[in-house]
C-alpha cells in the first residue's frame, strides 16, 4: 500500500531525516492561513496516490497566501488523472541548489534490501536508469545484517557532496534505511532530496510503499486501507477476493491467482476481451461463491460471466450451490459459461444443470463459448 | 530418479492441528507421504491421524531421527519462527505453504537457509510432488502422474492444469515444484532448472511463469549462458494483467516497468524456450520438442 506524502514525511520527520515545514488542509480557507502561518513563498501540493500529478497541475508554486489559496481552491475536489483530490499539502518552498537522489527497495532478484543513490535527483529513477545508469549507485544490504556505516559513507560520497552535506548525507541513509525496516517498506524513496543553498538537505518528495503482507503491524494506515476503490472493489476486499478490474465485458471469475491471469489471457487470445479478474481463492465453500457471481452479476459492464474451476481443495458441488444461489437471488441473468474439473465434479455438474446451467468440461473449449457470447474484439 | 521428495522423504507437519494442517495431513498421508511427525506448541501428545504430535521441531527430530522435511502450515505471523525451527533442528528441506508472510521476514529466513545450506520451497506456494512417491503439499494428487518431465510453477492451480493436460495426453512427471507466488522465494527457477539438470529421471522441464520480477529472463539468462542441455518449455501467465495491479499473488505485479509478460515471453523464445499460447499446448509443445 502506498502511503500519501504527507503520512511518509511524517514518517521520515519523526526519524530525522529534515522536511521542509508543511501542514495539511481540506479547505482553501485553511490552505490561506496554513501559507500565512508558513509564511514566504509556498507549494501547493494535491494529496493523491497516482503517479506524475506535477505534470498533471498537482503541484503549484504560491507567491502569497492569496495564490496559495486559490490553487487549493482549484485543486481540490478535482481529480487528479482519476483520482479526487480530497487534501492538499502546502509547504515552504525551498531554495534549491541541486536535486539528489536516494531510495531503499527490495530486490527481487536478490532478495536483499538495495540502497539505490544518484547525485542526479528529481527525474524518475526508470528514467534514470535508462538514459545515465553510471549515475546511479546500487548497494546491496544483507537482510540479517542491515544498513551500516560504510553503507552510508559510500552512499553519501557518492551524491558529490562539501562535507558538511555529506555528513548529513550519511545520517541520512541510516535513517531512511531505518523507515525502511521498522514499517516493512518495499519502497522507502527521497526524489527529489534538495541539496539548499545554505547546505542543508531536506526530503522535498517523500514516497513510502508498505508491504500489505505486513499492514496488520500498522493499524493506523490499514484503517484508510479501503481509500480510492470503486464500489465493486471495496466489495471484493470485504471478502478478501483479489479483484482486478479491465476494460472487457467477459468477467472472469477462477480458484487461485495463476488459473484466473491463465483464463484471463485465453480470453483474449481467442478473441476475447476480459472485463476482470476474480480470484476466489482456494476452498472457498457456496456461500463465499454466491457473493462473487452476484458482483459480477451486478457489474454493468460484464456481459458474459466465465467461471473456470480446477478443484483441488475447491470442492465443485460448493462452486455449483453458490452460483445457483446468485442466480435465484439477483433477479438479473447474464450470459454464463462454467468450466468445472476436479473435486466432486459430477455432483457439481448436476446442480447446475438441474439449474439449466450447463458445464464445459475442458478450458479452451470453455474460454472459446465464452468469446462467442461475448462477441470478438 | 526425482528431485527433492522421494520415497525416502520423511516428514514432519508444523502447524499439523490447524484446519490447513490436519486436512491436508490425511490427504497427503493416503498419497503414501511418509509423516512421522507433526509440531504444534502446546499440544505435544496427542496425535492427528495417528500421527504423534510434539511441541517443538528439536523433540520430533530427537524422537525421529530420520526426519529430514518440514512442511509448515503455521499462520502468517508466526511462520518465519517455525521456519528458523525447522532450519535450526536441522531438517534439510522447508515447504512453506503460509499465504501473507512480511517481504521482510521472508527475506531474512531465506537468506539464514541459505547460509545453513537448508533448501526453502515458498512461501505461499502449493508445494512439491514426485507422482506415485511423495508429496509435500496441498496439490490434487490424481491430476499428476509418474513420469520424466520436471514441472517448476510460481501457481498452484495453474500448475493442476497443466499437470492435468499432460496426464491426460500421456506425459507424466517426474518432480513437480511450486516456488510459490511471493516476491522473494526461497528456491528460484534457476535453481529448480539446476535439479533438474543434475536428475536422470527428468527429460524436459516444464516452466510456468507470471508477471512481476525478473526470474523469467534469469532462466533465460542461464539456460542460454550454462548451455542448459534439456528442453525446455514455458507458459508465462499474465499478458492481459495492467501494471501496477497485484494480481492475485503478492509477487504478481508490474512495477517500475519490470515484469510484464510480452517481454518474458520474448526472452524466453530468444534463448529457443518455446512458450505455449494457451495452458493446454503444453503437452503438444513437449513432444515436438522432445522429437527434435
Amino acid at each position: 500500500m502506498k502511503l500519501y506524502e504527507y503520512e511518509a514525511k511524517n514518517i521520515f520527520s519523526q526519524f530525522g531525516i529534515s522536511v521542509p515545514r508543511f501542514k495539511v488542509v481540506s479547505n482553501p480557507e485553511e490552505a490561506l492561513l496554513a501559507a500565512e502561518e508558513i509564511g514566504g513563498r509556498v507549494v501547493v501540493k494535491a494529496q493523491v496516490l497516482v503517479a506524475g500529478r506535477g505534470k498533471a497541475g498537482g503541484v503549484k508554486l504560491a507567491d502569497t497566501p492569496e495564490e496559495a489559496y486559490s490553487y487549493a481552491k482549484q485543486m481540490l475536489g478535482s481529480e487528479i488523472k482519476g483520482e479526487k483530490v480530497r487534501k492538499v499539502m502546502i509547504t515552504k518552498a525551498v531554495d534549491i541548489e541541486r536535486e539528489l537522489y536516494l531510495s531503499i527497495i527490495i530486490d527481487r532478484s536478490i532478495g536483499a534490501p538495495v540502497i539505490l543513490a544518484s547525485p542526479e535527483g528529481g527525474v524518475d529513477i526508470e528514467e534514470l536508469a535508462r538514459t545515465k545508469p553510471e549515475k546511479i549507485l546500487k548497494i546491496v544490504v544483507d537482510p540479517l545484517i542491515g544498513v551500516r556505516d560504510y553503507h552510508a559513507r559510500q552512499a553519501a560520497s557518492f551524491l558529490e557532496l562539501g562535507e558538511q552535506a555529506f555528513r548529513k548525507a550519511q545520517e541520512i541513509t541510516i535513517n531512511l534505511y531505518r523507515v525502511f525496516e521498522n514499517y516493512s517498506c518495499e519502497l522507502a524513496e527521497i526524489n527529489p532530496l534538495a541539496l539548499t543553498l545554505d547546505g542543508g538537505l531536506e526530503a522535498v518528495d517523500a514516497k513510502i510503499i508498505l508491504d500489505d503482507n505486513a499492514l496488520y503491524k500498522y493499524p493506523e494506515f490499514s484503517s484508510e486501507f479501503t481509500r480510492d476503490l470503486s464500489y465493486y472493489e471495496a466489495e471484493a476486499k470485504k471478502m478478501n477476493f483479489s479483484y482486478v478490474e479491465l476494460d472487457g465485458n467477459i468477467g472472469i471469475l477462477c480458484n487461485g491467482a495463476g488459473l484466473t491471469m491463465a483464463t484471463m489471457d485465453s480470453v483474449y487470445v481467442l478473441g476475447g476481451r476480459p472485463a476482470n479478474f476474480l480470484d476466489i481463492g482456494g476452498g472457498a465453500r457456496a456461500e463465499l461463491v454466491e457473493r462473487a457471481v452476484t458482483l459480477l452479476l451486478q457489474h454493468p459492464k460484464t456481459e458474459v460471466i466465465f467461471i473456470n474451476i480446477l478443484g483441488g481443495i475447491t470442492r465443485c458441488d460448493e462452486v455449483a450451490n453458490g452460483i445457483v444461489g446468485a442466480l435465484k437471488k439477483a433477479g438479473v441473468s447474464k450470459k454464463m459459461v462454467v468450466r468445472l474439473k476436479g473435486t466432486n465434479e459430477e455432483e457439481g455438474r448436476r446442480i447446475l444443470e438441474e439449474n439449466k446451467v450447463y458445464v464445459i468440461e475442458e478450458m479452451d473449449e470453455a474460454a472459446g463459448k465464452a468469446v462467442e457470447l461475448g462477441g470478438r474484439r | 530418479m526425482t528431485v527433492l521428495v522421494d520415497s525416502e522423504t520423511r516428514v514432519v507437519v508444523q502447524g499439523i492441528t490447524g484446519r490447513e494442517g490436519s486436512f491436508h495431513t490425511k490427504a497427503m498421508l493416503s498419497y503414501g507421504t511418509k509423516i512421522l511427525a507433526g509440531v504444534t506448541p502446546g499440544r505435544g501428545g496427542t496425535t492427528v491421524e495417528g500421527v504423534p504430535v510434539y511441541d517443538n521441531v528439536m523433540e520430533a527430530v530427537r524422537k525421529h531421527p530420520e526426519l529430514n522435511t518440514s512442511i509448515i502450515f503455521v499462520p502468517s505471523r508466526f511462520a518465519a519462527d517455525a521456519v528458523y525451527e525447522a532450519i535450526d533442528a536441522g531438517l534439510d528441506l522447508i515447504v512453506v505453504i503460509t499465504e501473507g508472510i512480511p517481504v521482510h521476514e521472508t527475506m531474512k529466513f531465506v537468506r539464514y537457509a541459505k547460509i545453513n545450506g537448508v533448501t526453502i520451497i515458498g512461501p505461499n506456494c502449493p508445494g512439491v510432488i514426485s507422482p506415485g512417491e511423495s508429496k509435500v503439499g496441498i496439490m490434487p494428487g490424481h491430476v499428476f502422474s509418474k513420469g520424466r518431465v520436471g514441472i517448476v510453477s510460481r501457481s498452484g492451480t495453474l500448475t493442476y492444469e497443466i499437470a492435468y493436460a499432460m496426464t491426460k495426453e500421456g506425459i507424466g512427471q517426474s518432480t513437480s515444484i511450486g516456488i510459490g507466488g511471493d516476491p522473494v522465494p526461497g528456491t528460484s527457477f534457476i535453481d529448480a532448472l539446476e535439479m533438474f539438470r543434475e536428475d536422470d529421471g527428468t527429460d524436459a522441464v516444464v516452466l510456468i511463469g507470471e508477471i512481476g520480477g525478473d526470474m523469467e529472463e534469469r532462466a533465460a539468462r542461464y539456460i542460454v549462458e550454462q548451455g542448459y542441455e534439456k528442453p525446455v518449455v514455458a507458459y508465462v501467465a499474465g499478458r492481459t494483467a495492467p501494471p501496477g495491479k497485484r494480481m492475485g499473488h503478492a509477487g504478481a505485479i508490474i512495477s517500475m516497468g519490470v515484469g510484464d509478460a510480452v517481454s518474458k515471453i520474448k526472452t524466453l523464445r530468444e534463448v529457443g524456450v518455446e512458450v505455449a499460447e494457451l495452458p493446454s499446448q503444453i503437452p503438444s509443445l513437449l513432444v515436438r520438442t522432445l522429437k527434435k
